[in-house]
């Protein structure tokens, strides 16, 4: 049985008739057609799903669409500032923290909230933000300096 | 089918009446869902919107911790940390960033696990549950409340709304540490918390020390109390581990065999204590334990 409602994904709201028990990560992405958000173990693993629910990091392959009703979801397509990338982006890129890619919209929307509250984290405080994101090519070395180059770059 | 976005306990208690379960922020019941250990119930009331069910608030009775209180709240929150600092370790260990921005300790506590990391800190600070349904209320210890591995003896048509906890006494501290095999998106393979006051000599006065994952419920050690009262610090640890792993029963699973989990857990019960010694002796240990002393992964 499906159930209408309506989602703010990046500042729009969508209309959406889905499934009552449908995953926000497969509401994004049949529904609203943001493919960006990637879906990984599907387990609530690998952070590949990350989006922001109100600037928190939620895994939303385990979180229902239904509950995310009048709240703020953000996706790595609302992460760019106009036509220009994110310092997390622009940072990742220069810094080759990035090979297959397939981690990195959730890799991003983990650090975009961990610097939305710790403007100047310590590396260890990097490592526990991103956390819950698993990366299989780059061996986090090169994912740690991009984002803290981009604490330095934001909050100089 | 039907999902509805509670904003009153009211509102929660007459869908449950009615037949309805509970979501906060489904962590334990959605990924369930998933992986078929049970469907998604066909009607759901969400509860994470209600200002009833949240907050950390000082009484005459001690400390009531709203349900609804998520673990990112909870490590971080002036009272717990201060007074309580077992639950906030316990909390900042549950998951990754995004699980504890989510999950909630009513989550932690009505799922049951034996293997929960809030409830052996909770047991030890002598937290009651208080439950409500549309017939009334009660408040039940967590003995009471815990009926097995992911049952407890809660009605369905009852919902958790808050913990309490007797008032902080002065000299005391607590801790809880926990085996794992990795810093993040980890379940204890054990897991023990210790509550300590300290004597004017600085003996202990009195300790509690509960454990995670070696029994179908959070185990709360038995005679610790008068074992340890009068050690001192340097002796208290090694006779809570004693007591600890010959009153373990754990079982063998993928994760570690009953030997291994019976003679960690003595371990893990003596850093606890040791931990718990030092708060209560007024040394700052920032939460959680793990992260702070190097225990579990590296």
């Amino acid at each position: 049985m499906t159930t209408s409602y309506e989602l703010d994904v990046n500042g729009v709201t969508y209309p959406v008739t889905a499934e009552q028990g449908k995953n926000l990560l497969s509401v994004i992405r049949e529904n609203v057609g943001l493919t960006g958000t990637k879906e990984g173990c599907d387990d609530c693993e690998c952070g590949a799903c990350m989006v922001l629910l109100d600037g928190q990091p939620v895994n939303s392959c385990s979180y229902l669409a239904v509950q995310a009703q009048g709240r703020q979801v953000t996706t790595i397509e609302g992460v760019m500032e106009g036509p220009e990338m994110h310092a997390l982006q622009r940072n990742l890129l220069e810094a080759g923290g990035v090979q297959c890619g397939f981690c990195t919209p959730g890799m991003i929307m983990s650090a975009k909230a961990l610097l939305e509250r710790d403007e100047h984290p310590e590396l260890d405080a990097v490592r526990i933000g991103l956390s819950g994101n698993l990366c299989r090519c780059t061996g986090y070395a090169k994912i740690l300096a991009a984002v803290e180059a981009t604490a330095v770059e934001l909050n100089p | 089918m039907s999902f509805t976005i509670a904003t009153t306990v009211d509102e929660v208690l007459v869908a449950l009446g009615a037949g309805a379960r509970p979501i906060a922020g489904g962590t334990d019941l959605v990924v369930g869902a998933r992986h078929g250990k049970a469907a998604l119930p066909a009607d759901l009331v969400a509860i994470d919107r209600i200002d009833e069910l949240g907050g950390v608030e000082l009484d005459s009775a001690g400390v009531r911790v709203g349900a609804v209180m998520s673990h990112a709240e909870l490590m971080s929150d002036p009272v717990i940390v201060g007074s309580y600092t077992a639950i906030a370790d316990a909390s900042a260990l549950v998951g990754s960033p995004s699980t504890r921005h989510v999950g909630t300790l009513g989550g932690n506590v009505m799922n049951g696990s034996p293997a929960m990391d809030t409830g052996a800190p909770l047991k030890v600070l002598g937290a009651t549950a208080e439950l409500r349904s549309v017939t009334g209320g009660r408040t039940m210890s967590l003995d009471e409340l815990w009926a097995g591995p992911g049952r407890t003896t809660a009605d369905p048509a009852e919902l958790l709304v808050a913990l309490h906890l007797p008032p902080a006494q002065d000299r005391c501290g607590s801790a809880y540490v926990r085996l794992e095999y990795r810093r993040a998106m980890e379940i204890a393979v054990v897991g023990a918390a210790a509550a300590v006051t300290l004597a004017a000599d600085g003996t202990i006065a009195s300790a509690a020390v509960a454990l995670a994952a070696v029994a179908p419920t959070i185990l709360s050690v038995d005679g610790v109390d008068e074992a340890l009262v009068g050690c001192t610090p340097a002796d208290a640890g090694s006779v809570a581990a004693a007591l600890a792993s010959e009153q373990a029963a754990p079982i063998s699973d993928l994760r570690a065999s009953d030997r291994y989990r019976r003679h960690c857990i003595g371990v893990m019960a003596k850093r606890a204590v040791d931990a718990a010694t030092r708060r209560a002796d007024g040394e700052s240990i920032a939460v959680p334990v793990n992260r702070s002393l190097g225990i579990g992964a590296a």
